[in-house]
């Protein structure tokens, strides 16, 4: 199930602000890629461009083109929610909707796809919690706001909400940035378990999460405030952490970086 | 093939491709016209209205039409989004129309007796035919009224913020707060039957040899009473934007509390109360209901607030909207269109100093 | 939850525009009182905390101008109370349930059963038709109109709450009672078999005018109030509704609508306040009729508040007190309706809070 993703040449910009320039890499299916770099160098921008996110925001506007399994996901005729439907996003702080329940908060995305049925619902509710490595901590208590779990719970959850609606790829920006140590591990253990499924793309600015649960690993960067964001190196994360081509992305990995 | 796939056939999970049908704009234009053409056929064919009935029927045969369209091609979720998209936008117009009518009276009619002689003269003996006759004493009862309950209420109101911000803690502070609000939603017209009650019928005859007396006094009480929420909440709002290390700097140089708030705490909060005074004011010309209970009305001039009957903007367009005169709507229009522009100068320019602030 | 990113325009919380501009100012206030006090340095024993100070005076002023607020709630229930008894005690017939209104005869019979009623009907009325259209334009405001059409928007719709109702009961009167007589003309040609648009005429100055006119008048407040709860939804929700490939409105229905409904039941309520002590405007518009009917287009309808307003002028002793007594009566439904959306407001508040 899970695709392959390929930017081509990718430029975005917020208004007249160019935040990512000519970013061209190919995630393969059932992979974990990490995107790392300093603040502000257009790691998030280009994760969020994968599924459109960045619309939202006013002024948004891209150049080049990204596919996913050879559709280009900014042709003029395709559907924004299709595409996110595919691409599922999980944020750096969790998201849970305030007002509903845990298990509402599941199902939330089949809902809107249509399903209504009780029993569908509650399995499905179950497999994703099982997935999210979140159904113990949690079956006895699914009437309960989703807003009371702990903060690695929360997150938990939001990866659960998801991937109830079986995308392809799942967005991970800064998923632990706002966890602590041990529920951080959790999610780690997560991913490596949703690879089987999914192809993951993650951003994070802690080196050691992605030497440790990424495939592949890019890094980002930007030559000073203002300019955009270029990917610098791509490659396979060993080569990366330990025999990097790009002086850049080795003062980056060793701390050298201004 | 995933579970969810196999158990719900109808739900497209992923969808197959990313590709979807757009309708054509052009098919939009076609639902259009064609609404159009059948409702004013239906409407005028069987004569069972005129053109707002064909208006509103077109309206209603588009949405239908744009939804079965936009179903068909588009799917159900698409098509209630850009139905639900259409209604708020419908939402807008239809409250846009009778504004803009509002608008369009004040300023066609209104305009119809803005002479030297409406805000030159009184009402005093002028007759049912007499055309002339205007609006200064009613102008003259707004000002001081709105004057003396902005000299009463706004002492009140800072002080009660000061207290909310800075003094207050503990269930009666919130209390306070809460009942402050509540009063936001008093009536005004229980409002002046309180100062009607309290000060026009108990009070005042203490000062008039035992009889009450009406006063535009006594409508600047009711006023007080109507501003004083609306002051206290705009403040402590204000109030609260003061930086709390402000504050502190001036209590580590050894400034008292009390100094501090009135020397530092208000002059920095002063535009923003400002601001709040001017909303509060501009609320308080457009009260009709207390005026006419405690001040009684005025034909003639009475530059005296405490003895008397007085009248005001507000009153006057109301009586002259009840005058069997045919020269009496021509007047309350005027005073109407004078009225409006009074509290909108004021409202635009409270926000338009808030708005400096802000960007400042 | 975290913090609520506020995109509202006119929400200055958090703006850092006050300090920038005042902390001169109010830095050069400080310094010239700091050396002012005699018992600055040196040694010696510190100077006792005065106890009818400056500082307790200033203290127990404000404190006084705070608890004024109370003392006015109580002293308006008091002072009604006060002038409503005699002329209840006069009152030949039961005051709740009786519908005219005699109250100058020498025999006083009056009664609040019709006011009270055409009260609460032309306000209900109003905020059915006023409620969805003021929640699309709040929507619309929040979350659809670019801001560049949004800012001036909201900025007009702020100045029609400002418009005094004595303007729109005016306009009503003069302008739009023949629309609404058409109207009501033309449903009661067709509709007459539903009791409400039925009768005989004439039609025109009716409890539908007063209710449409009120409601033009609760529009702005409603609207301004909901724009206000849809702009503080966490943005953050409405991405995670959007990355689940939720279309706009469903985002709206996800993330939007749930997270603000009591903020929008508290709107209503302001709103369903304002209307019911509206005065002058339905004293300009209604037909003035003491009777329990659901006919929504005949001329008729009455409230509370615009009997005092009509009929204070030639009220006696008994009168005024029988006026006060309905007040009295307005006063109650007001508080309570008022009461319930700040409790609302409060609690959701206090969610917020501890939420963050």
């Amino acid at each position: 199930m899970a695709k392959r993703i390929e930017a081509s040449n990718v430029t975005s910009y917020y208004g007249s602000f160019k935040a990512i320039d000519g970013i061209s890499m190919t995630v393969e299916p059932k992979t974990i890629t990490a995107l790392i770099g300093p603040s502000g160098c257009g790691k998030s921008t280009f994760l969020r461009s994968v599924n459109r996110m960045h619309e939202v925001l006013p002024g948004a506007r891209i150049e080049g083109r990204l596919t996913i399994d050879d559709q280009n996901i900014y042709d003029a005729d395709v559907d924004v929610t299709a595409v996110r439907r595919m691409i599922g996003m999980v944020f750096q702080r969790p998201n849970p909707f305030p007002t509903m329940s845990i298990y509402e908060n599941v199902v939330a995305g089949l809902k809107l796809n249509g399903a209504k049925k009780k029993s569908v619902l509650d399995d499905a509710c179950e497999n994703s919690l099982r997935s999210a490595n979140l159904w113990d901590e949690v079956k006895d208590r699914l009437g309960r706001p989703g807003a009371g779990l702990s903060g690695g719970q929360q997150q938990r959850l939001c990866i659960a909400r998801t991937i109830a609606v079986e995308p392809q790829v799942v967005l991970m920006d800064e998923p632990c940035s706002a966890l602590d140590p041990i529920s951080t591990l959790a999610i780690e253990d997560l991913m490596f378990k949703l690879k089987d499924r999914f192809t993951i793309i993650i951003v994070t600015h802690n080196m050691q999460q992605a030497a440790r649960v990424s495939d592949k690993t890019g890094f980002f960067s930007i030559d000073k405030t203002g300019d955009p964001g270029r990917l610098i190196e791509y490659d396979d994360t060993q080569k990366i952490f330990s025999n990097p081509t790009e002086k850049k992305t080795e003062d980056y990995i060793t701390g050298r970086f201004g | 093939m995933s579970l969810l796939q196999k158990e719900l056939s109808d739900v497209v999970m992923t969808p197959s491709g990313l590709r979807s049908k757009r309708l054509p704009v052009a098919v939009n234009l076609v639902i259009a016209v064609a609404a159009i053409v059948v409702a004013a056929a239906l409407v005028l064919g069987l004569s069972i209205g005129g053109w707002p009935l064909v208006a509103v029927v077109a309206g209603i045969l588009y949405l239908v039409g744009l939804f079965v369209a936009a179903t068909r091609v588009e799917g159900r979720r698409s098509a209630r989004n850009k139905i639900m998209q259409a209604l708020i936008y419908a939402a807008c117009i239809l409250a846009v129309l009778p504004l803009a009518s509002v608008v369009w009276t004040l300023i066609s009619k209104g305009a119809g007796r803005l002479d030297g002689n409406f805000f030159g003269s009184s009402m005093n003996n002028i007759g049912a035919r007499d055309p002339l006759g205007g609006a200064y004493h009613a102008i003259i009862g707004t000002l001081e009224q709105v004057g003396l309950a902005t000299l009463m209420a706004v002492p009140l109101g800072v002080l009660g913020a000061i207290y909310l911000v800075e003094y207050g803690r503990g269930r009666f502070a919130l209390t306070v707060r809460f009942f402050v609000d509540v009063m936001t939603g008093i009536p005004s017209i229980v409002a002046g039957l309180f100062i009607l009650a309290f000060w026009v019928l108990i009070v005042s005859p203490w000062f008039n040899n035992g009889t009450p007396r009406f006063s535009g006094f006594a409508a600047s009480l009711a006023l007080t009473v109507l501003m004083l929420p609306t002051i206290v909440r705009s403040t402590e709002e204000m109030l609260r934007l003061v930086p709390g290390p402000l504050r502190e700097g001036a209590y580590a140089l050894g400034v008292p509390q009390w100094k501090t708030i009135l020397k530092i705490v208000l002059p920095t909060a002063l535009p923003g109360i400002v601001t709040g005074v001017m909303l509060a004011v501009a609320r308080a010309a457009g009260e009709t209901a207390p005026v006419l209970l405690v001040a009684g009305g005025a034909a003639a001039i009475n530059f005296d607030p405490f003895a008397g009957n007085q009248s005001s903007l507000a009153l006057f367009v109301y009586q002259q909207a009840g005058d069997a005169s045919r020269y009496a709507p021509d007047r309350a229009w005027t005073a109407a269109l004078t009225l409006v522009a009074l509290v909108l100068i004021l409202t635009i320019a409270a926000k338009l100093l808030a708005r400096r602030n802000r960007l400042s | 939850m975290g913090d609520i990113p506020s995109r509202s325009a006119t929400t200055p919380a958090g703006e850092p525009g006050v300090t920038g501009r005042h902390a001169r100012p109010a830095g050069t206030g400080v310094s010239p009182n700091a050396p002012a006090g005699p018992s600055l340095g040196g040694g010696g024993a510190l100077p006792t905390k005065k106890r009818f100070g400056m500082e307790a005076g200033f203290r127990g002023l404000s404190t006084a101008a705070g608890a004024m607020v109370l003392v006015i709630i109580v002293a308006i229930g008091f002072f009604l109370v006060s002038k409503a008894v005699p002329a209840l005690q006069a009152n030949t017939e039961n005051f709740l349930t009786y519908k005219a209104w005699f109250p100058n005869d020498a025999e006083p019979n009056f009664g609040i059963a019709a006011l009270a009623f055409g009260t609460v009907l032309s306000s209900v009325i109003a905020l059915i038709v006023a409620v969805p259209i003021a929640l699309g334009i709040a929507l619309f405001l929040s979350h659809y109109a670019p801001k560049r059409l949004a800012t001036p928007l909201g900025f007009v719709i702020d100045l029609l709450a400002a418009v005094p109702s004595v303007v729109f009961g005016l306009w009503g009167r003069d302008v739009f009672l023949n629309p609404v007589r058409d109207l009501s003309l033309w449903l009661n040609e067709y509709f007459s078999w539903i009791p409400i648009f039925g009768g005989d005429g004439p039609f025109g100055r009716s409890i539908l005018l007063g209710s449409l006119v009120l409601s033009i008048m609760v529009l702005p407040i409603v609207t301004s109030l909901s724009r206000e709860v849809f702009m503080q939804t966490p943005g953050m929700n409405e991405e995670a509704a959007l990355a689940l490939g939720a279309t706009k409105w469903e985002m709206i229905r996800t993330a939007v609508v749930p997270y603000g409904k009591p903020g929008i039941i508290a709107a209503i309520m302001l709103g369903l306040g304002r209307a019911l002590g509206e005065t002058i405007a339905l004293a300009l518009t209604l037909g003035i009729v003491f009777n329990i009917s659901f006919n929504l287009i005949e001329n008729g309808g009455n409230s509370i508040a615009a009997n005092i307003a009509n009929t204070f002028g030639e009220a006696n002793a008994t009168g005024r007190g029988a006026l006060i007594a309905s007040g009295l009566v307005l006063f109650a439904i007001t508080l309570v309706v008022n009461m319930a959306a700040r409790a609302i407001i409060y609690r959701r508040r206090e969610f917020r809070d501890s939420a963050a």
